[in-house]
């Protein structure tokens, strides 16, 4: 029987928004990534075709970290001691960008230079996270957007106590920012109207609604994602950016991920359990509307890497 | 799709003849589009009118129950397309795979029957077994039937198979997978000799309706839907369309729970697959592998999916004994969120070292939710301790901080003067080694 099928039209549609720039734009990329443009929920491409497909980011240090997880230190070895050998693998790995994330050690001086090697090592976009407090992450992102004029690299992390600083500095050099907000989505959309009302141009804020890991708070993540894109999809401007997700930093702190002894004997194998947790992660997020997932472990990365390529199949 | 009073009010008499104890008929009528009336309370409503309004109350997707002697799985009847419109109702049963011919069909089943895992307080284990007919399909039941008490999916698609085999099952509801356009006669009948549901299986979703109907017909109610299509993007879509249109066109011909093979590409991309069958309206999810550091995430993600996001999961404020406390014990400080708590007391627990562990209440939030929110500061840490009478129990006045919170040990110490206030790590897993070091 010929079934009539109901298919939702929406009036609002996800803001375009290009990372990285190439030497013809201005930059010295050798590639750029573009995502949302969505007019759908994730990727129901029988209401229209799916216009980017999700990005994955691997997640890399510049120094290597003393508290991750012994799994990540044996896939990326000696790799971490030099983030510029680190992007380099990352990217063999199979990533469409890096996120280079900075640690309270660091300096004006040697951030500046750990974000220079990268980008020289690489041709991927880049996002650049301070180390997470307020001071030392304008201390350390402003000279950094500074000598990486026109790069259009994603600069974070915006929060509501602390973003002024750098958005300013990411207009006037040319990046993006990545606002952060906890799993609400009215704080979400607060955030992205500050911004805005500094005069930074919607194609270039990416928000991060923040996530749980599995069994650690997925499902708050999950739903305020799903709230933001139909929000979006509705018409409210000030949802309709691409979102930014972490799997990677959150289901890398479980213990499930983390620790391989005197764990019970019903969570299986220590590796394989926590590389499941963080692809399992992954892909519900992607399932929810994530646009970009930062990951960590090069097997999550193929693994999830292979699902985006049979969720953007056209219908 | 539920009627509205105006729509109910045009099914009843409209004589205003008070008998149901209201007003008037329209006044009924609202009452049972608000479910508080039984329609048997007027007793002049006609039988077609009772026919139509009884098919408006069913349920847009139709409950499914496969029962054993043991245990029983619902499926179905889900009322939204995402969980924070209200929520997701009946978890997926999550089955394994088994074949007939396997010689170490009984091991396997054995095996993964035992198999049983605690989060956060809750004990979760797979569903049930789903026997493919490759073999011996009678000896196999049998076996199967020795092992494990679970509800069974029989796989096959002849009813001559089948038949024998379901003979073992009295009693008990199964589902037949699958009827096809070629078998759907002997596997209807078949089904309802049995009183087994009946997946089905078809090309196309319009291919798919036309044969739902054609069984029903047969007489079979309970069905299951084998949706098809070959990948992600294949299967999201279809999953979402049948959902639509179950709920939002009311099509009853697709108004059923959907079957998954999360292993049909191989068991490479098998947990994946799962993932996107749990979160995207499953009804049944039928695993090859059985691996716990598969099963055991795959649990997790369908239990947080399937959670009431109006009701965070949480546990009873109080004092909690950990390792038989003693006096001189110390005395630790969370919040009533259920993930935080067992953290916290797992950990504990599984170090051997004596705690008194103090919940307090903190509306069922973790930590740093609860300390944003200001559900949990020293006032309210220091009211519960007060409350449970914690003094009363210790000899040693020492309260353990997480280390999350650190800057309320300040406030902590005022509140609590003759306690000593320490902070503790930060994540739980690092607390068996504070205590065995710090704390001594
Ligand atoms: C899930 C979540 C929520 C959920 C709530 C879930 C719940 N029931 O609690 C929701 C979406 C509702 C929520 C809301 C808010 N949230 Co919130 N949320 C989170 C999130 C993502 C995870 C929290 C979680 O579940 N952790 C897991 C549990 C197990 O962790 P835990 O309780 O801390 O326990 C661990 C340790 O503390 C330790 N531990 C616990 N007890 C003890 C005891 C002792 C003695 C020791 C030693 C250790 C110890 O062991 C545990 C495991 O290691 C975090 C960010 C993150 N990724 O951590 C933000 C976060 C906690 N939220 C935050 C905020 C600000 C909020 C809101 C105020 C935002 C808002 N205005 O809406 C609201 C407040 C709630 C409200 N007003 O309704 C902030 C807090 C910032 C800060 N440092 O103050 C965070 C950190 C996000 C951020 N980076 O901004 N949130
Ligand atoms: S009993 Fe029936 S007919 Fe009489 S008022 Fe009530 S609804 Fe109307």
């Amino acid at each position: 029987m010929p079934i009539d099928m109901p298919k939702d039209k929406w009036p609002g549609s996800i803001q375009t928004v290009t990372i990285g720039a190439t030497t013809a734009e201005g930059g010295t990329r050798t590639r750029t990534v573009t995502v949302g443009g969505q007019t759908t929920m994730p990727y129901l491409q029988f209401e229209a075709p799916a216009p980017h497909r999700p990005v994955i980011a691997i997640e890399i240090k510049t120094r290597k970290p003393e508290d991750w997880s012994e799994l990540l230190i044996d896939a990326w070895d000696e790799a971490m001691a030099d983030p510029a050998q680190w992007a380099k693998k990352a990217e063999e790995t199979g990533a469409d960008l890096i996120v280079l994330a900075l640690t309270l050690e660091d300096s004006p001086d040697s951030a500046v230079k750990a974000v220079k090697s990268v980008l020289s090592a690489t041709g991927l976009p880049l996002i650049v996270w301070g180390p997470g407090q307020a001071e030392k992450d304008n201390e350390l992102l402003v000279p950094i957007a500074e000598a990486t004029k026109g790069e259009q690299l994603v600069l974070g992390i915006c929060e509501d106590k602390n973003y002024r600083t750098i958005v300013a500095t990411a207009m006037a050099n040319g990046h993006l920012v990545q606002a952060r907000t906890p799993m609400d989505v009215n704080l979400s959309k607060q955030l992205n109207i500050l911004i805005s009302d500094m005069g930074m141009p919607k194609e270039r804020i990416i928000m991060d609604p923040t996530t749980g890991a599995l069994g650690y708070g997925i499902e708050y993540g999950y739903s305020v994602m799903e709230r933001l894109r139909l929000a979006a999809l509705q018409g409210d401007a000030m949802t309709q950016l691409p979102m930014l997700v972490t799997p990677g930093f959150e289901a890398w702190k479980t213990k499930e991920a983390k620790v391989g002894k005197g764990v019970p004997e019903t969570w299986g194998d220590w590796k394989a359990r926590a590389i499941n947790w963080e692809t399992l992660t992954a892909i519900a997020l992607i399932e929810s509307g994530a646009d970009i997932v930062v990951l960590r472990h090069p097997e999550s990365v193929r693994r999830v890497k292979d699902a985006i390529e049979e969720l953007m199949v056209p219908a | 799709m539920a009627l509205t009073g105006i729509q109910i009010y045009k099914l009843l008499p409209q004589t205003n003849c008070k008998e149901c104890s209201f007003p008037t008929c329209l006044a009924f009528a609202m009452k049972l589009a608000a479910k508080q009336v039984e329609l048997s309370a007027c007793p002049y409503v006609t039988e077609a009118s009772k026919k139509q309004l009884a098919e408006s109350a069913a349920p847009p997707i139709r409950l499914i129950t496969l029962k054993s002697n043991g245990t029983e799985v619902k499926v179905g009847n889900e009322v939204c397309m995402f969980r924070h419109e209200k929520t997701f109702y009946n978890k997926p049963g999550l089955f394994l795979r088994v074949n007939a011919s396997d010689p170490d069909l009984v091991k396997k089943v054995t095996e993964a029957n035992a198999y049983k895992v605690n989060y956060v307080g809750m004990d979760f284990s797979i569903d049930g077994f789903a026997i493919e007919a490759d073999g011996d399909l009678v000896a196999a039941v049998k076996a199967v039937r020795e092992v494990t008490n679970r509800p069974l999916i029989l796989i096959g698609s002849d009813a001559a198979v089948l038949d024998p085999a379901l003979n073992l099952l009295t009693g008990e509801s199964t589902l037949i997978y699958a009827a096809d356009s070629s078998n759907f006669e002997s596997l209807a009948d078949t089904a309802k000799k049995h009183k087994a549901a009946l997946a089905v299986k078809a090309d196309s979703l319009e291919a798919l309706a036309d044969l739902t109907q054609e069984i029903q017909a047969r007489g079979v109610e309970d069905m299951v839907l084998d949706l098809g299509g070959k990948h992600l993007g294949e299967w999201l879509t279809r999953s979402t369309q049948a959902r639509r249109l179950a709920l939002k066109s009311n099509f009853k011909p697709l108004g059923y729970p959907t079957i998954f093979f999360a292993a049909q590409n191989g068991v490479e991309k098998e947990a994946v697959y799962a993932v996107q069958a749990i979160s995207k309206y499953a009804g049944f999810v039928v695993l090859d592998t059985f691996a716990p550091e598969m099963i055991y995430p795959l649990l997790v993600l369908r239990e947080n999916i399937y959670t009431d996001p109006q009701k965070p999961i949480q546990v009873q404020p109080g004092i909690y004994e950990i390792n038989s406390p003693k006096p001189e014990s110390p005395v630790l400080v969370t919040t009533n969120f259920s993930i935080t708590y067992f953290a916290v007391a797992n950990e504990v627990e599984g170090s051997g070292l004596p705690a008194w562990l103090v919940v307090t209440d903190a509306e069922g939030m973790s930590v740093l939710t609860a300390w944003a929110a200001g559900k949990f500061d020293a006032e309210r840490i220091a009211k519960a301790i007060k409350g449970f009478d914690v003094a009363g129990k210790v000899s040693r006045k020492r309260i353990i901080l997480p280390g999350h919170v650190a800057v309320l040990s300040g406030e902590l110490e005022e509140e609590l003067s003759d306690w000593e206030i320490r902070v503790g790590p930060r994540e739980a897993v690092d607390l068996p080694a504070f205590m065995k070091q710090a704390l001594n």
